[in-house]
């Protein structure tokens, strides 16, 4: 967005930049450019305990106000996926004053990337963490707002989900600040976009479904639920997951802890993933899947007849699901 | 002046101006008046040339607000963002004018420590979720908007979803322009419910004209005539806008 009349500065960071805090004093080395929004860019830099993130962006207010969210929020009991605050400063450069805020550098896949190579019991698996901490989130009064697979991020060793940007977060009850169409409910026509936990829930839903449509879909007049409906039952892949996407589309539930409970029954029923291999039906025509498809084969051999391999396997999932419901 | 109510022209147009005054002088003169004015530029699918960029970002500049240029497809999400970032944007210019007030006339924002700034970011937020925002939408419905028009309806219709969705007051009135006898013609007087816009675009007559100067002059007419009348003033000259819309 052009905004020549305000706090329009040129906020790029070149490799190998030191950047140093005016109040603060910290140094830290620009490493490369991790990611690029509508207004900001996040950087990869060293700073003295190790690698960092760092978010710019040319509108000051909005990194004092992200700045300001990502404490309150990570300082919420019971949310425990957000990267920790570090520091907040300010670096005078040759244009100007530019500010910026640190945070941890969490490495890992985006969720999408993780989720396609994946049997589709880990979708689940993942938002099963995720809406524990919205549940939190929302309690102490916040909604993440822009929900999508873009700011969230699957570690390895141990596999775990973590969210990233704080964007969108909104105090419950005013306007939802920043929002994606496809997982926003006031695109489809599905309600407002006050921020309420069904706000969020929602997205939830429409982020299930994003892994049975990895390229997205449009609204098609007039959209609404029926269009969602349909999207739902034409993809066999979902199915599994189909009662909770369509309940949290709906928005019948209460809290993100009911939705997370209904997630873990259909988890943990055992019937429902043990002949679906993910990887042997992806979605059609999607190039990209198909290499993975590819890739995939192999591990798959070698695990044939090693152990009856299901049972096995879905003992693992049983105890680590207990393990994510700690 | 109404306590806290934010007033703004947003104009969506796809070229440059080429009649009458100069849209970026009369938008100099609406910030003066306390308005801003945001434009939003429409560019044609495969067209990458942007006919009238300099000017779009010049008015904004003039006027206080923001611009940016989309394809139609994009319009949506843009529009609301606009609004708000400018909404925003001159509630951050009158707390950043009390700073001044408070802490000597060179300081600004960033002069505070970081950790001070948020609790001012904080009373930003709060006054732009509560103010109220009186947003007059100024269409360019030149020829080559045709078939554009589907899409800036369904971008109002989205930036009332977004706007209804704060506690503040929210009043709209959409004007077209050229007009058929005048700079503009009205197709929605004063309301809170954008929705009423739908199917407002249907009458329009196409023109080959694009008199946003005289348009932007209009506008700013209209903002003026209600910020009277709020104030309890009689106003009984400003009868040119007076006609029935179409």
């Amino acid at each position: 967005m052009r905004d020549p009349s305000w706090n329009n500065r040129d906020y790029s960071f070149y490799p190998g930049q030191v950047v140093k805090g005016k109040w603060h004093g910290n140094h830290y080395r620009i490493v490369r450019l991790l990611g690029e929004g509508a207004i900001g860019k996040v950087y990869l830099a060293e700073g003295r305990g190790g690698l960092v993130a760092i978010k710019v962006s040319r509108e000051s207010m909005s990194v004092s106000s992200e700045a300001s969210t990502l404490r309150q929020v990570t300082k919420v009991h019971g949310v425990t996926l957000g990267p920790s605050f570090l520091d907040m400063d300010d670096v005078i450069t040759k244009t100007g004053v530019t500010s910026f805020y640190v945070m941890e550098y969490i490495k890992g896949e985006p969720f999408l990337n993780f989720l396609r190579e994946k049997n589709m019991e880990w979708l689940g698996i993942l938002v099963v963490p995720l809406l524990k901490d919205l549940y939190s989130m929302h309690q102490a009064g916040w909604i993440f707002g822009d929900l999508k697979p873009e700011n969230l991020i699957v570690t390895a060793q141990p596999i775990s989900l973590r969210w990233i940007d704080v964007g969108g977060m909104t105090k419950v009850g005013r306007a939802v600040k920043e929002y994606t169409e496809f997982f926003d409910r006031g695109y489809w026509g599905m309600g407002d976009r006050k921020a309420a936990p069904a706000y969020d829930l929602f997205a939830v839903s429409m982020l299930m479904m994003n892994r049975g449509y990895l390229s997205r879909f449009k609204r098609e007049e007039p959209g609404g639920i029926k269009q969602l409906m349909r999207r739902l039952r034409d993809r066999p892949l979902l199915d599994p997951y189909a009662p909770v996407i369509e309940k949290g589309m709906q928005q019948r539930y209460k809290d993100a802890l009911m939705m997370k409970n209904d997630l873990l029954n259909l988890l943990t029923k055992g019937e429902t993933f043990r002949h679906a291999p993910a990887v042997k039906k992806p979605v059609k025509s999607s190039p990209v899947s198909r290499q993975k498809k590819k890739r995939a084969l192999p591990k798959e051999r070698i695990f044939k007849g090693v152990l009856p391999t299901s049972a096995f396997a879905s003992f693992l999932l049983f105890v680590y699901i207990l393990y994510l419901v700690g | 002046m109404k306590q806290g109510t934010v007033r703004q022209i947003l104009l969506l147009t796809d070229g440059c101006s080429n009649s009458g005054e100069d849209p970026i002088a009369i938008a100099t003169l609406a910030k003066e008046e306390g308005l801003s004015v945001n434009v939003i530029g429409i560019m044609d699918e495969g067209d990458e040339s942007a006919r009238g960029l300099g000017e779009i970002e010049a008015i904004a500049q003039a006027g206080g607000g923001m611009s940016d240029v989309v394809y139609a497809k994009q319009l949506s999400q843009t529009v609301q963002m606009v609004t708000r970032k400018a909404m925003t944007q001159t509630i951050f210019g009158v707390v950043n004018r009390e700073i001044k007030n408070i802490l000597g006339s060179n300081k600004e924002m960033e002069d505070l420590p970081p950790e001070k700034r948020e609790d001012l970011i904080e009373v930003v937020e709060e006054i732009g979720e509560n103010a109220s925002l009186d947003i007059l939408v100024l269409v360019d419905t030149s020829a080559s908007m045709k078939n554009k028009l589907p899409r800036v309806q369904e971008a109002l219709l989205d930036l009332a979803i977004s706007l209804n969705s704060r506690t503040g007051e929210n009043d709209y009135c959409l004007y077209s322009f050229p007009g058929k006898r005048n700079p503009v013609d009205r197709l929605l007087a004063w309301t809170p419910q954008l929705d009423s816009l739908k199917g407002a675009f249907k009458k329009i007559t196409m023109s080959g004209v694009t008199p946003t100067g005289p348009a932007l002059k209009e506008a700013m007419k209209v903002h003026l005539k209600r910020m009277k009348k709020e104030e309890g003033y009689e106003d009984d000259e400003g009868s040119f806008m007076e006609q029935p819309g179409l």
